[in-house]
């Protein structure tokens, strides 16, 4: 295939080989569409990782000396920390010394004051992205795009390799008086609500890749929401890793008080490069009482080439701890990126009525493996969590639910209801379900079911016969068998998932 | 990697206080050794291990074994009034005066430490080796132990159909006893036949059996554990399935402080069957625990796992089930249930049902719930003027009768009923 490739490139098809052809390979070896990297002049710190280069991470953002010393209390601690090998995920031990912890475009160095003083090459990226935000217009400076469609805006912060490059809508939602901003900023600008609320959900003694993040972590998002206060827009956060051999470790921290709403979706994309890249993130959310956040993720880091060589490994902890009464949190997952996936998004339901969701769809191609489920730990009286994941495997992907539902004693007359489906596309492929269920107190009332199949070969039938390709059909058929979570997205969000997931099973039939 | 000083220090000490047996044949002298050699590799099981993540395993691997009162009760034996061949074991000793003779047609029965002096068996084949083929992935040490240091048991073979169920019965006379039994069993191609195991055993009681079903044979098996509250008991079954095999395997366990019954499953050919099943009660310091581990490498095979636990005041029951199926091992049906049933709020269920599926033509399920007794259903009972006390029990049996209609024996499923229903009555007194 490299061969025909290398003809296509020439533009010019030999002879024997129609042009078509040279075209089908050629989109074929583009399914990842998000592969390219762009030529920004990025300012790296030293490879290797040590307390130098943490303190050196806290000063290049101006950290207060609490930050720093909290930076240097994780990184200390994770150097006696091991690496998980629980997960049902297999990949070459990672060198932690052979990585950048730090890089940022070069014209970052002096903060534009307005997006039109961003580099343009990195504008140009976000155009090539093409994700269907309307913000891209934003970004690029374009005029009126702030009047497009009242009631669909959405306020985002870019993050570039290791920082943060531009927030949108800021005004606007400053007016309601909502914070939105990237970490670093909000570090320098309200200081007192990071150091109150970072790390109280995820500590950073939390696990080895939480604790690495609290060491390293560049940027990332923030956002507060203020007592009684609905988010007038979706906020947006965009994750790029462009430079090679970096490692993203970005950390958001979403704080939603008494009474308020925030609908936050997070994207991710990543060039294609032969060598594996790291990314090991962490996302706080801190929900009060009466409080609503939904956190929706559509994760397409680069999952490597058809051989397996490269890709991202995304080792990622998100918690979101509902405090408060009636807390609600909802989390929606879109998994069709990276090598090696390793995220369990959990819900801490301590506040009485607390209510917890978690819908997922997974899914692995070719060499890719996915060890991803989520947790629910239901402290509070009558706290409900509802979960529904839906895994799909193809070519010789592994693809794991592992999840953790946890009445304990004191969780009078709570609920839970899991889900878990998993869909077999070629016989190399493996499916796996590893549910840990506690219950302790019998008011409760705790359900699992999970079902293992393959595509209906009746259902691929009927969809050829309406002349369908098989590939269209088993993208309808997998469609059908994720809508219950495509349904729990934003609407955005739900026609980019969905070609997404047509895209990602390219190739994974015939 | 090596086990930490804390396991090998423990297996090194019941190697110790065990002796090693002499006198066998070389065959078994070799898998004595092998069974060593992998028991101070693995070292015995701690908490922090994951397989005994739910279930602390310091009971069965102190040293002595902590004592276990006596049950003092007049009922009859369980299974005794069946017509069975009765094989008898006091306090893990074999007992030639209370056994029946072992004479039965289409039936070969001998005691473990005859077959493993002799120089030629066919025990050679089972002994060790389905015990070590089910350490990976996940160890079973205290099942390599009995390995490497178990003397009593029976050997059977079955050649063709048995008129009536052997019938293995452990007495618990010492309350200091502290057990280890093995059984081998061969169900010779197109052969049937039953095994029954009943009673506490000891104080702590160790039994592994190993059992080769034959293309086209059938094995039943049916256990009711002792309920001597204090006793504890770790038992292993590790089954080899072939061809269009039948096994079906039920146990029902009331009271006891600790039990941990681990099966290890595989079906080798084609077109076979497994049912494992389980029913148990308990309350205070009940330990229940049943991993479950089965494995389909064949085509075509089914395999069903139903356990059902009722739980009060304080107990606790564990599920641990996998269904593995390998690369290849299309048209699987694979299907598993664990449900707990909370009489209080004091109890504990906790599940890890796991499916882990290499192959695309298959189908798999698993479902696990837990919640107290369904207070529609208990109205209903109490509108139609049963009290509250005798419609919950009601409940309760029909609860785990979901799990005893998997025995196919009406009569020995009766049997079990009746049973249960007594202990659950003496229970609440």
């Amino acid at each position: 295939m490299s061969e025909l490739l290398a003809a296509g490139d020439n533009a010019t098809a030999r002879e024997g080989v129609d042009q078509e052809t040279v075209d089908t390979v050629r989109s074929v070896g583009e399914r990842y569409k998000y592969g390219f990297s762009s030529d920004i002049e990025t300012e790296y710190a030293p490879k290797g990782l040590n307390e130098e280069i943490v303190r050196m991470i806290s000063a290049k953002n101006d950290e207060p000396e609490w930050l720093t010393e909290w930076r240097v209390a994780a990184f200390k601690r994770w150097q006696n920390l091991e690496e998980p090998s629980w997960a049902m995920v297999d990949y070459p031990e990672i060198d932690f010394q052979d990585q950048y912890y730090y890089a940022r475009p070069k014209s970052m160095e002096n903060r534009p004051k307005s997006l039109d003083e961003v580099d343009p090459e990195l504008l140009r990226t976000y155009e090539k992205l093409g994700i269907p935000l309307k913000e891209q217009m934003v970004l690029a400076g374009v005029e009126g795009a702030e009047d497009v469609s009242d009631d669909r805006k959405v306020a985002v912060d870019a993050v570039f390799d290791s920082v943060s490059v531009g927030t949108t809508f800021k005004e606007e939602l400053a007016k309601a008086g909502v914070i939105f901003c990237s970490f670093s900023e909000a570090v320098r600008d309200h200081p007192e609500l990071v150091k109150k609320y970072l790390g109280s959900v995820v500590p950073a003694s939390d696990n080895f890749y939480a604790t690495l993040n609290s060491a390293v972590f560049s940027d990332g998002s923030f956002v507060y929401v203020p007592e009684g206060v609905r988010c007038p827009m979706e906020l947006s956060t965009y994750f790029r890793i462009n430079a090679e051999n970096t490692g993203q470790f970005e950390r958001t921290l979403i704080v939603a008080e008494k009474g308020s709403y925030v609908s936050y979706l997070e994207g991710c994309t990543a060039p294609k490069r032969d060598e594996n890249q790291l990314h090991a993130a962490v996302v706080e959310i801190v929900v009060q009482e009466d409080a609503e956040v939904k956190y929706s993720t559509v994760q397409n880091w680069y999952p490597g080439d058809e051989n397996g060589k490269g890709g991202i490994y995304n080792f990622v902890t998100k918690r979101a701890d509902c405090r408060g009464d009636r807390a609600k949190v909802m989390w929606t997952q879109v998994e069709t990126g990276s090598a090696v996936t390793w995220k369990y998004p959990s819900c801490i339901l301590r506040g009485n009525e607390s209510q917890g969701e978690f819908y997922s769809i997974a899914i692995a191609n070719n060499h890719q493996q996915a060890d991803t489920g989520t947790k629910m730990v239901h402290l509070g009286k009558n706290t409900r969590s509802r979960i529904v994941s839906k895994g799909i495997s193809a070519g010789v992907a592994q693809n794991t639910y592992r999840g953790l539902v946890s009445m304990h004693p004191k969780a009078q007359n709570s609920r839970n209801y899991t889900q878990c489906d998993s869909l077999l596309i070629g016989d190399k492929c493996g499916a796996h379900t590893v549910p840990y269920i506690e219950c302790r107190n019998n008011s409760s009332r705790v359900e699992h079911e999970a079902t293992t199949s393959k595509v209906d070969d009746d259902q691929l039938f009927y969809c050829r016969s309406r002349g369908m390709d098989e590939e269209e059909a088993v993208a309808l058929v997998v469609n059908g068998f994720c809508r219950e979570v495509l349904q729990a997205l934003p609407m955005e969000f739900a026609m980019e998932a969905q070609q997404l997931v047509a895209i990602s099973l390219e190739g994974s039939v015939g | 990697m090596a086990a930490p000083a804390v396991k090998t220090d423990g297996a090194e000490a019941f190697l110790s206080a065990f002796p090693e047996p002499s006198g066998e044949a070389s065959w078994a002298r070799e898998a004595r050794r092998r069974a060593v050699e992998r028991f101070r590799q693995q070292g015995v099981p701690v908490r922090r291990d994951e397989y005994w993540k739910y279930t602390d395993p310091t009971g069965l691997t102190v040293l002595p074994a902590r004592e276990a009162a006596v049950l003092d009760t007049d009922e009859a034996p369980v299974f005794d009034v069946l017509d069975s061949l009765k094989i008898v074991f006091v306090d893990g000793e074999f007992s030639a005066e209370l056994s029946d003779d072992f004479s039965l047609e289409n039936v070969e029965i001998e005691r473990l430490e005859d077959v493993l002096k002799l120089d030629i068996h066919w025990a050679r084949d089972l002994f060790g080796v389905l015990e070590g083929n089910g350490q990976t992935p996940v160890a079973r040490p205290l099942a390599v132990l009995n390995t490497a240091r178990a003397t009593d048991g029976v050997v059977i073979r079955v050649t063709g159909k048995v008129a009536k169920p052997i019938s293995l019965r452990y007495l618990h006379r010492s309350p200091s006893s502290d057990a280890q039994i093995r059984h081998l069993v061969k169900v010779e191609a197109g052969a049937e036949a039953t095994i029954l195991e009943a009673g506490p055993a000891a104080a702590r009681f160790n039994n592994v059996m190993e059992i080769e079903v034959a293309p086209t044979a059938s094995l039943h098996h049916v256990r009711a554990q002792g309920r001597d509250h204090e006793r504890q008991a770790v038992t292993g079954l590790f089954a080899r399935l072939g061809e269009e095999s039948t096994f079906k395997s039920f146990t029902l366990s009331v009271n006891g402080r600790m039990t941990r019954n681990e099966c290890v499953l595989e079906f080798t050919g084609d077109n076979a069957v497994a049912h494992v099943a389980g029913a148990c009660a308990g309350d205070d310091d009940f330990h229940h625990d049943d991993t479950v581990f089965i494995t389909h490498d064949g085509l075509n095979c089914e395999s069903r796992q139903v356990f059902k636990k009722v739980l009060r005041s304080g107990a606790t029951g564990v599920f641990q089930g996998k269904i593995l199926v390998k690369e290849g091992a299309q048209k699987t049906d694979g299907y598993q249930i664990s449900q707990g049933l909370l009489l209080d709020d004091d109890s504990n269920f906790l599940a890890k049902p796991e499916l882990e599926i290499y192959a695309d033509d298959v189908v798999c399920s698993h479902g696990s719930t837990c919640g107290a007794v369904d207070e529609t259903s208990l109205f209903y009972l109490r509108s139609r003027g049963i009290s509250r006390a005798a419609a919950e029990e009601l409940l309760v049996l029909a609860f785990l009768d979901e799990a005893i209609v998997e025995i196919e024996d009406d009569v020995l499923a009766d049997e079990i009923r009746d049973r249960l229903a007594g202990w659950l009555a003496r229970r609440r007194a």
